[in-house]
């Protein structure tokens, strides 16, 4: 029988675990010990850190930490806060080791919530994921199941390099919990569109890493390629079994990391479907989506016969849920595109 | 009071930032080094007396000025020209350059956003305490930083997580070309410190001795793992903010006025006065040290430079 773990369970238990086995690592961040209380009675105050909301001073301390030898964990609390420490992200995090020639390593990991589609506004929703990818020496990765949850984020505090470890809101229960949580509303796995399989799913016990940069097919297809990372990968899984009871072939690829990006699973795939639809919660322009048409555009241009993108708009994201469904990609949405490129 | 041989040291470190710093001069206006180039010329005594407490393995972080922190605690002058350069057997393999300084087994780095240093240095002495190592992390920044965010939420959490750490803040009064009265609402940044719960003293920066016995204090309070302090130097760029900076912003006279108190020829004074040693072993200090950085500038001139394919490595590791 497989032991089964909600998501933000297999992420504390691979930080645990690690975290048993490696004195150096400690984590750093806003309301930790309230946030990540099981760690915090595990390890103590000296390992898990609060800190002020001063995001600058403790996001540059731990790469100052890092480099000195430790292995922070930086919980960020939301993606959208990234903002507020570009910084010590873009300009020294991610810069000191190339500009050192390697004589400085910073093996650190930042733990950020990250995505919409529960109506928190435009400044807790955000995925910014294109924008993180974009800086050279950051790494970024994006689970949408409890077992990669735990594998990546093992890779993740393992990697000498500096990562972004991003936890989708739908898909890691703790935030909707803050927010109220199944005692405000009837059903939230309906209200919110909780996919089963993100949520909650078999975990091995014991530690094991996934590994950064390989993509996973979640689901075998011939006649469309569906290209997505974090909660939208479930929700192109639930509109290629609609499509498959009508006989059409969808297959579904998970990044799981966006750097580094499993380039030649999207051209295989490509190469055997010759359509790409590529799902993406970010924005729309300059990011994942066109990273993808681009790498195809390079190096399997012949092979394609049609390509889309069904993404966020470029608009800041609107607080009234009406509005936005209309900002965010979903099933539908999805759907009608890969119905237009089935036909 | 202090030593002869504490004396003869700080003389020793200051005379070695500054030819260098002149050497660097020349040589950038050759044109053999890109970019910007921000010279430590007339603030030598900062670095000499604060970094004269430091060993070896105390971190040190300094801003784009960061040359003279970095030449104070000893750097190999050959690797560091070289690295001015953009050559090959540069400190950073040529890849950091003078704003991007970082010497691993000095335990230095240096960086060129404002402010951007400080939270740096809080995370090295964290991780030294976590690791009860008895280190102390210094970080060498300007008043102009000081008006940063960083500065601020640096100095709070130092004092909060109670961090071996000497805040040093160069008082040059000039940042690029804003006026502190513009810009800085109090007359003293130490004043600030009291803010945030830790002890701020202003020394007069144009003097070694002055600040060797002011840095003293505070360093060893901060090994002790008694916390926090800030150090604020009053000094002067006698170069201005860079190369080809000229400086026709500064009141006439403000530029004479501070040269007078150059700090190099003020220490010798009191070195002869104070019979620790004669003006020939100044000279003598001198002369070895035009040698060492003549041969710096040889080396780094008769070096070779990156091969291209080191563009993309480092990245990751």
């Amino acid at each position: 029988m497989t032991r089964e773990l909600t998501f933000a369970e297999a992420i504390h238990e691979a930080i645990e675990q690690e975290m048993a086995q490696d004195s150096n690592i400690f984590i750093v961040g806003e309301d930790v010990q309230l946030l990540r209380h099981p760690l915090f009675e595990k390890f103590g105050e000296e390992r898990v850190i609060n800190t002020p909301i001063s995001e600058t001073a403790f996001v540059g301390a731990a790469t100052g930490a890092a480099y000195s030898g430790m292995r922070p964990i930086v919980d960020l609390a939301l993606v959208d806060f990234f903002a507020v420490t570009a910084d010590q992200i873009i300009n020294q995090m991610t810069k000191i080791t190339y500009l050192s020639a390697g004589q400085l390593t910073v093996p650190l990991v930042i733990r950020a919530a990250c995505g919409g589609g529960y109506g928190d506004g435009g400044q807790h929703s955000q995925a910014l994921w294109g924008f993180l990818a974009h800086i050279p020496g950051l790494k970024v990765a994006i689970p949408s199941t409890p077992y990669d949850a735990k594998g990546l984020m093992i890779s993740a505090i393992r990697d000498n390099n500096p990562v972004v470890f991003l936890e989708h809101k739908i898909l890691a229960d703790y935030w909707l919990f803050l927010l109220g949580g199944a005692a405000r509303f009837k059903d939230a796995q309906a209200e919110f569109n909780i996919p089963a399989a993100g949520a909650k799913g078999p975990v091995p016990a014991e530690p094991y890493t996934v590994p950064f940069g390989k993509a996973e097919v979640r689901r075998q297809g011939k006649d469309l390629t569906v290209v997505s990372v974090g909660v939208m990968v479930h929700r192109a899984l639930a509109v290629a079994e609609r499509l498959a009871a009508e006989g059409k072939s969808v297959e579904v690829i998970d990044l799981r990391t966006l750097v580094p990006l499993d380039r030649r699973a999207v051209i295989d795939s490509v190469k055997k479907t010759r359509k790409l639809l590529v799902v993406d919660e970010d924005y729309r322009s300059y990011g994942l989506s066109g990273e993808i048409a681009a790498t195809v555009a390079e190096e399997a241009a012949g092979s394609l016969e049609d390509f889309k993108r069904v993404t966020a708009l470029d608009t800041p994201i609107p607080f009234s849920r009406v509005l936005e469904k209309v900002m965010l990609p979903s099933e539908g949405s999805i759907e009608a595109a890969a119905r237009r490129m089935l036909k | 009071m202090i030593a002869k041989d504490v004396a003869l040291d700080l003389y020793r470190r200051m005379v070695r930032i500054r030819i260098f710093e002149e050497k660097t001069a020349e040589v950038w206006h050759q044109g053999l080094i890109s970019g910007e180039v921000h010279l430590y010329v007339g603030q030598e005594a900062v670095s000499a007396g604060v970094c004269a407490h430091l060993r070896a393995e105390d971190p040190v972080e300094a801003d784009h000025r960061g040359h003279g922190p970095l030449l104070a605690k000893g750097v190999d002058m050959k690797r560091m020209m070289a690295e001015l350069l953009g050559r090959k057997t540069g400190l950073c393999q040529g890849k950091g350059g003078h704003m991007h300084l970082f010497d691993r087994s000095l335990r230095f780095g240096s960086g060129g956003i404002i402010g951007g240093a400080l939270p740096l240095a809080l995370g090295s002495a964290l991780a030294n305490k976590m690791r009860r190592q008895n280190l102390v992390s210094v970080v060498f920044f300007g008043d102009g930083a000081a008006n940063q965010g960083a500065f601020h939420e640096s100095l709070n959490l130092a004092a909060v997580w109670k961090l071996p750490v000497l805040f040093v803040c160069h008082d040059n009064r000039w940042a690029v070309s804003v006026p502190k009265s513009y810009s800085t609402a109090v007359p003293w940044n130490a004043q600030r410190s009291a803010a945030y719960g830790m002890p701020g003293e202003v020394v007069d920066g144009m003097d070694a001795v002055a600040v060797y016995n002011a840095a003293k204090p505070l360093i060893e309070r901060a090994r002790r793992g008694e916390g926090p302090s800030l150090l604020e130097a009053t000094c002067y760029r006698f170069r201005g903010h860079f190369e080809t900076d000229n400086m026709a912003y500064l009141p006439p006279g403000e530029l004479e006025e501070w040269k007078a108190k150059d700090p190099i020829p003020k220490l010798a004074r009191q070195i002869v006065e104070q019979g620790w040693g004669s003006n020939q072993d100044l000279e003598r200090i001198k002369a070895e040290i035009q040698s060492e950085v003549a041969k710096a500038a040889e080396f780094a001139e008769s070096s070779p430079w990156p091969e291209p394919e080191l563009a993309s490595k480092h990245v990751f590791v």
